[in-house]
């Protein structure tokens, strides 16, 4: 029977069917962050359990560590204890930690491909719900809460119900100054952020194909803002060409075996798909978000849209937006380019050329904070550095940073962002702020005019 | 996990849309916190005001729904950030049971791990129990009843819900699931042995020296 991506990577990991849908599936890598990692870690320990397979455990703190340059563990006091509390567990259990400072530190969801630790194929999990990132690579993963996280880590394995099948294809090719983000954004403004629950998303088409794999894992990572637990994309040769030499990559005969293995997991010609979507590449305009929630955004030419509910004029009030204005022009106070969506070498390449000599505009803080380590030590060998720092940002080091502000950094009450990361809501860049979602070229144009502009005005 | 037979009582609206697991409690609450005494942080962007008091206009603020153990909720219910403290954080404020029409998936899972009942009704069904809820402050009343799997609305019909056999059973016996799967120890140990012979590419890259 012609089966989908995802129905043959679940199928190789059942260990048990348990009936009207439900599976004992086996989890191949696990992800740790150090909140919702090290209070895991602690968990299994205080119930009697011993993990399952530390060789599979891979840990790293992104979300509650300053991003100051020259920060430590405890430049941000409110995370230092749990960052210990990771260690000390780390240490004790023997799965791979990697600390601040060290290559292959940085946003869970960036190391994660960048060390190969996910691998086409895999199952992974992590106690994050953007976890979904990681099927950019062609790997089953998802985002799970504390308790099954706990489960996961004393048994390698994983109660889930089978969801079923979503396919959006991309066909045609992406107009310039239009990238991965605005693909996922305008497909959440078109089917909302419920349209995925219940499914696994696969991305398809030959505008998906063209996508370079950094791409794919932007497009994948905003699946769960689509309602999505999991986003996948088939893995190919681009695919296999980013994997190749990396830290955890198979190597010799076993990446032979592995490479047999992977070419045959795209979905069959025939594979049905509950949900079938078809989207014109050619069509798909910058996108800027104007609410706060990732549904409510337009494309950068048109207008803040009248409000349809109740919730769309609480939004309104919240961003301080007035329906019917263009929403170019709408004046910007912060620029944040990072996230596990938007914070890998081709992300700020892609900034630091619309930047090009120019400056950013007086009254604007703009950040640049690098999704890992690696991607900082890379993007400075390159000298993009320097281009973001003469031109009036703050060059950071890597975290989760203003996506998430969970370490004492925050856009301030009333100011308005314009924010590469995925979500815009109430609250999430700190209290009272207003987030704007967009892509690394539409941030970038936004820092330098001051105010939200179409990118391909920037040339 | 606790377990969930019945709840009879107050049910407060609050039907948004898409009311993210950001709003249920801010990640700042979250650094270093336990599972315990979240409550207090419950919706604390929309439940006081700037200066710290009490917003009266925000549902739960209001006397005759304090207390209440059971929410009605809009499309979409606990999108968003897989935290399981969105789930800590209601129980702690009372809630044993939210009524939606959705809900985001790993919030829905995360309720079932921790005694906090998900129940899915037609929006307009909700909006009615909402509606009854405001009309009679005080005195309407909703039950919820796992085993028997139906709502009683405020004004007496009992309407049945579908809920996932498995979890139902899950929640009524207060399952231990880790002890549950950790029966199938040989299993999960065959399936291991079997997938390295298989796929030995998954596992050697990783083995720890």
């Amino acid at each position: 029977m012609a089966r989908t991506l995802f129905d043959k990577i679940w199928d190789t990991h059942v260990v048990a069917e348990l009936g009207e849908g439900w599976a004992l599936l086996h989890i191949d890598r696990v992800l740790l962050h150090d909140l919702s990692g090290a209070r895991a870690l602690s968990e299994v320990a205080e119930l009697g359990h011993a993990l399952a397979r530390p060789e599979l455990v891979f840990a790293t703190p992104d979300h509650a560590v300053s991003t100051a340059p020259g920060r430590t563990g405890e430049t941000f006091a409110g995370g230092a204890r749990t960052l210990a509390g990771l260690r000390k567990r780390a240490a004790e259990t023997g799965i791979r930690l990697y600390d601040l400072g060290q290559p292959g530190n940085g946003i869970v969801h960036v190391m994660a491909p960048e060390l190969a630790i996910v691998l086409p194929g895999l199952t992974l999990v992590c106690g994050d719900s953007h976890t979904c990132t990681n099927g950019g690579v062609g790997a089953l993963a998802f985002g799970i809460g504390a308790s099954e996280l706990t489960h996961v880590l004393a048994t390698q394995t994983l109660m889930q119900r089978r969801p079923r099948n979503m396919r959006i294809r991309f066909e045609g090719s992406l107009p310039p100054g239009v990238t991965a983000k605005d693909m996922i954004l305008h497909a959440i403004g078109r089917y909302g952020t419920a349209a995925g629950t219940g499914f696994a998303v696969e991305y398809a088409g030959s505008a998906v194909r063209a996508l370079p794999l950094e791409a794919r894992l932007t497009l994948c990572n905003l699946s769960i803002e689509l309602g999505a637990k999991m986003g996948l994309v088939a893995p190919d040769e681009t695919t296999f060409d980013f994997i190749a030499g990396r830290e955890f990559a198979p190597r010799a005969r076993a990446w032979d075996a592995a490479l047999a293995d992977w070419h045959a997991l795209p979905s069959d010609a025939e594979a049905h798909f509950d949900l079938d979507h078809r989207i014109e590449a050619s069509g798909v305009a910058p996108q800027v978000t104007w609410g706060t929630s990732p549904e409510q955004v337009v494309a950068v030419t048109e207008a803040v849209p009248p409000p349809r509910n109740p919730g769309d004029r609480a939004a309104l009030d919240y961003m301080g937006l007035e329906a019917g204005r263009p929403i170019a022009g709408t004046k910007v106070d912060w620029v944040f380019i990072g996230s596990c969506t938007n914070s890998r070498l081709s992300d700020l390449r892609d900034a630091a050329a619309v930047l090009g000599e120019r400056r950013v505009a007086p009254g604007v803080t703009a950040w640049v904070v690098p999704g890992s380590e690696t991607v900082k030590r890379e993007a400075e060998a390159e000298g993009l550095h320097r281009r973001f720092l003469e031109a009036g940002f703050e060059w950071r080091e890597p975290g989760c940073s203003l996506c998430v502000a969970a370490n004492g950094e925050a856009v301030p009450a009333g100011a308005r962002s314009v924010s590469t990361s995925n979500r815009n809501f109430v609250g999430r860049q700190g209290t009272g702020a207003r987030t704007h979602l967009a892509s690394p070229a539409m941030a970038a144009a936004a820092a330098l005019a001051g105010v939200i502009t179409d990118v391909r005005e920037w040339p | 996990m606790e377990r969930f037979a019945t709840v009879t009582g107050i049910a407060v609206p609050m039907l948004w849309a898409n009311v993210d697991t950001d709003m249920i409690i801010p990640v700042q609450r979250l650094v270093g916190s336990g599972r315990q005494g979240l409550g207090q942080y419950g919706f604390e962007r929309f439940r006081l005001d700037p200066d710290g008091s009490d917003n009266s206009d925000f549902p739960l603020n209001q006397p005759a729904f304090r207390g209440a153990p059971i929410l009605l909720a809009g499309e979409n219910f606990g999108c968003g950030s897989s935290r399981e403290g969105a789930v800590w954080t209601l129980m702690d404020m009372g809630l044993r049971c939210v009524i939606a029409p959705s809900f985001g998936d790993i919030f829905h899972n995360n309720c079932f791990q921790n005694g906090l009942l998900p129940v899915r009704l037609p929006f307009d069904l909700i909006r009615r129990i909402a509606a009854a809820m405001e009309e009679g402050p005080g005195n309407a009343r909703v039950s919820v009843d796992l085993e028997q799997q139906v709502v009683v609305t405020p004004w007496g019909e009992a309407v049945p819900f579908s809920v996932d056999a498995r979890k139902r059973e899950a929640l009524l016996s207060g399952l231990d699931e880790i002890a549950q799967t950790l029966q199938r120890a040989e299993e999960i140990a065959a399936w291991q042995a079997r997938d390295q012979a298989m796929r030995g590419w998954a596992w050697d890259g990783v083995a720890l020296g």
